[in-house]
């Protein structure tokens, strides 16, 4: 009798739709829903925003939500700039380090420190963004400001990058902390793509006299790449939202200035820094709001370039299994 | 890889960070045992009162008076189990947003509210329910100068350095304020909240009283555009806390936090010359001076009052009362009832009467006795459907 049932049922489940089915689509549309609310909500709180400063909103650099006298002057570059840079130096940093323990965890490391290792890795992730805030501020603030700022400015200091006086609070240490909390994200997807490269790829170049480090080059990382670039807008997508730790480090200072020594500000952290300040001044609460969207904005058109790259990759050969 | 292996490297990973915390946490507790002095009362809770009458009031708003109103919420829930009063210390603009939507039933706040907000909240009266003040701290260590030696200021000396003009600490202007100390040839750092705040409108209120200049171009707020942030190095900090360790960790910086901030810190506290021309430190005693220089009953339909710069021969001059905001007809708010709002008549009250004498311990001064008198009108003048809730 069972046998008889069972091919019955599964021959159903592909044509009509079942509850199993329905769980899932209602699923998959309240995503969209939410999205759409959120994306909505954005667009109606910056609406007095977009109308009083329009396009001057996004190349303004002056910061003034309560002047002496007149309405708020709001400009949103300094805190772009923030953004973008502290982004650029965490994927900077953390890019080449996410790979190499990828590759390390996936390729080289022995068995008995591979579980200690990724296990450690993964500890990173789970420590909560204001701890990372604390340890920044407290540790790791003196730390650049005694050893490594001083060291840059001694031997590039005559790069603008690295002038002006070095307090410890800056663009470059948010940029560091940034980097020490995307390493997980980016490292551990990267582990699982290099993970999956089929062992005749591997084979195939050690049979032609490849060394290691040839075969990873040639053969690893090519077909892993498609993976790798999904890894490293992951963990943009999360260095360029991230809030608490960066607001307690960066500085907090609307100015736009070469030296990653300076302090700035980025998106998230002035909307973390002023939100409960904005009690009877709808045009400061409508910027606040218009920032968000200018976030919402970056993080669409980061990821979208992301996967612009990843098609493009896929067509030139590499693999389907992964993103 | 097998699995016996896998348990025994987990095993192993487990060991190691239990170690490496235990060293750590070994290490932290004997290198902070001697800086223990951390405010009991931010950490106690209300306990719910199982009477049959319970009434829950529940406000929110600024973080400065925060310490004294939670340690009153505890005491008075002592008193009378079945009141629970809770306090959310939010900010003050979150305070007064809050109040404004009725969203709870009674806000705080250390600046006093403009005409426009007020307009924003038909109804909306101001109380004041303590004072405190805003201390100038800095961190010379690094270059001799020990946290306990008094740097002297003036209102015009902090503009300039908030403004960027004044850049060095051996700058002439400072210099000619303290002729007996050596100051280095160092940057000064400015550092101020990065979030709004009633600190920073007090310090700033204060600034302006003093410099024309500072008051036509940057003025007073909860968050104003700091002129040394383009011109020369300023930092912004998060809360009181995040200034104090911010000074505490920089050297060469100068920054302003409320006094228990910096009471107990690491920071050098410096004196401020006040409207009599004397240089003044904040203590409980010199603010108290601040507040009782202004005589008079104060009109209890207007209890916004400005105490910054205030006369007398040791009156600090960066004081500020702080806020109780409360509608004063209570039946407006949908969440209130006739029970809820006589409790929270009684609670201000007492806060205002026996409540004061907890103010000193967490470094508040206590109401003068002319503020006392008016909050006492402004009480019992509150209404809940047009009739009184407190009756003499």
């Amino acid at each position: 009798m069972q046998r008889h049932t069972l091919p019955r049922r599964a021959g159903k489940k592909s044509r009509r739709p079942d509850l199993f089915w329905a769980l899932l689509s209602v699923a998959a549309v309240v995503i969209l829903i939410i999205t759409a609310i959120n994306l909505y909500a954005l667009i109606n709180g910056s609406a007095a925003s977009l109308r009083y400063f329009g396009l001057g909103f996004l190349v303004g650099t002056d910061w003034v939500p309560n002047p002496p006298e007149g309405p708020p002057l709001l400009g949103a570059l300094p805190a772009i700039y923030g953004s973008v840079v502290t982004t650029l130096i965490a994927l900077l940093l953390a890019v080449p380090i996410s790979l190499g323990v990828a590759l390390f965890q996936a390729e080289l490391s022995p068995r008995r420190l591979r579980t200690p290792s990724i296990f450690l890795i993964e500890l990173l992730a789970a420590v909560p963004s204001v701890v990372y805030g604390l340890w920044g501020l407290f540790v790791l603030v003196p730390f650049m400001r005694d050893h490594v700022n001083t060291q840059l400015k001694t031997w590039l200091g005559f790069l603008p990058l690295f002038s002006g006086p070095t307090n410890g609070l800056g663009m470059l240490t948010a940029g560091v902390i940034l980097a020490i909390m995307i390493i997980p994200y980016g490292s551990s997807v990267m582990r699982e793509v290099i993970a999956v490269v089929p062992r005749s790829q591997r084979e195939g170049s050690l049979a032609l006299g490849a060394t290691r480090w040839e075969m990873i080059r040639t053969s690893v990382i090519p077909y892993a790449r498609t993976g790798i670039i999904a890894a490293i807008v992951l963990a943009l997508g999360r260095a360029i939202g991230e809030t608490m730790a960066v607001t307690m480090v960066i500085g907090n200072v609307a100015r736009i200035s070469p030296s990653l020594f300076l302090p700035a500000e980025t998106i998230p952290s002035v909307i973390a820094n002023e939100f409960t300040e904005v009690a009877g001044n709808d045009l400061y609460l409508s910027a606040l709001f218009e920032l968000g969207l200018i976030l919402f904005a970056i993080a669409f058109l980061m990821n979208l370039a992301g996967r612009i790259l990843i098609t493009r990759l896929r067509f030139t050969g590499g693999s389907d299994r992964i993103a | 890889m097998s699995n016996q292996n896998t348990k025994r490297n987990v095993g192993l990973v487990v060991l190691l960070i239990i170690i490496i915390a235990a060293t750590a946490g070994g290490y932290s507790y004997y290198a902070n045992i001697g800086n223990t002095n951390t405010t009991q009362s931010m950490t106690e809770t209300t306990s719910t009162a199982t009477s049959n009458e319970a009434v829950s009031i529940l406000g929110a708003g600024a973080t400065f008076p925060a310490p004294l109103i939670q340690k009153w919420t505890v005491e008075y829930n002592t008193l009378y189990p079945w009141i629970t009063i809770n306090y959310n210390p939010i900010g003050s603009g979150g305070g007064i947003q809050q109040i404004t939507q009725k969203t709870v039933d009674f806000g705080a706040s250390d600046a006093p509210l403009s005409d426009a907000q007020l307009q924003n909240a038909t109804g909306l009266t101001l109380m004041p329910e303590t004072l405190g003040g805003v201390a100038i701290a800095y961190n010379l260590q690094p270059y001799g100068i020990a946290n306990t030696t008094v740097i002297k200021f003036t209102g015009d000396v902090l503009a300039g350095i908030y403004m960027g003009r004044i850049t060095q600490w051996n700058d002439p202007a400072i210099q000619a304020l303290n002729p007996n100390l050596q100051l280095p040839k160092a940057t000064i750092t400015a550092v101020h909240r990065s979030d709004g705040s009633g600190t920073t409108y007090a310090f700033t209120d204060y600034l302006s009283a003093v410099n024309s200049d500072w008051k036509s171009t940057v003025g007073r707020s909860t968050s104003v555009a700091w002129p040394v942030d383009k011109t020369a190095t300023g930092i912004g900090a998060k809360g009181n806390a995040g200034v104090a360790g911010t000074v505490a960790n920089t050297p060469g910086s100068i920054g302003y936090v409320d006094v228990i901030y910096a009471a107990g810190k690491s920071l050098g506290i410096g004196a401020v010359k006040n409207a009599a021309g004397n240089f003044v430190v904040p203590s409980l005693q010199t603010i108290a001076n601040a507040a009782a220089s202004a005589t008079g009953t104060p009109d209890p339909k207007d209890l916004r009052l400005h105490i910054v710069n205030a006369a007398g021969d040791q009156s600090y001059p960066i004081a500020t009362y702080t806020y109780i905001l409360l509608y004063k007809e209570m039946s407006n708010q949908p969440s209130m009832t006739k029970s809820k709002a006589e409790a929270l008549a009684k609670f201000l009250w007492w806060a205002i009467h026996d409540g004061q004498k907890y103010a000193p311990d967490l470094i508040y001064a206590p109401l003068p006795q002319n503020i006392v008198s008016a909050d006492e009108q402004l009480l019992t003048s509150l209404t809940y459907q047009g009739q009184a809730l407190i009756t003499r």
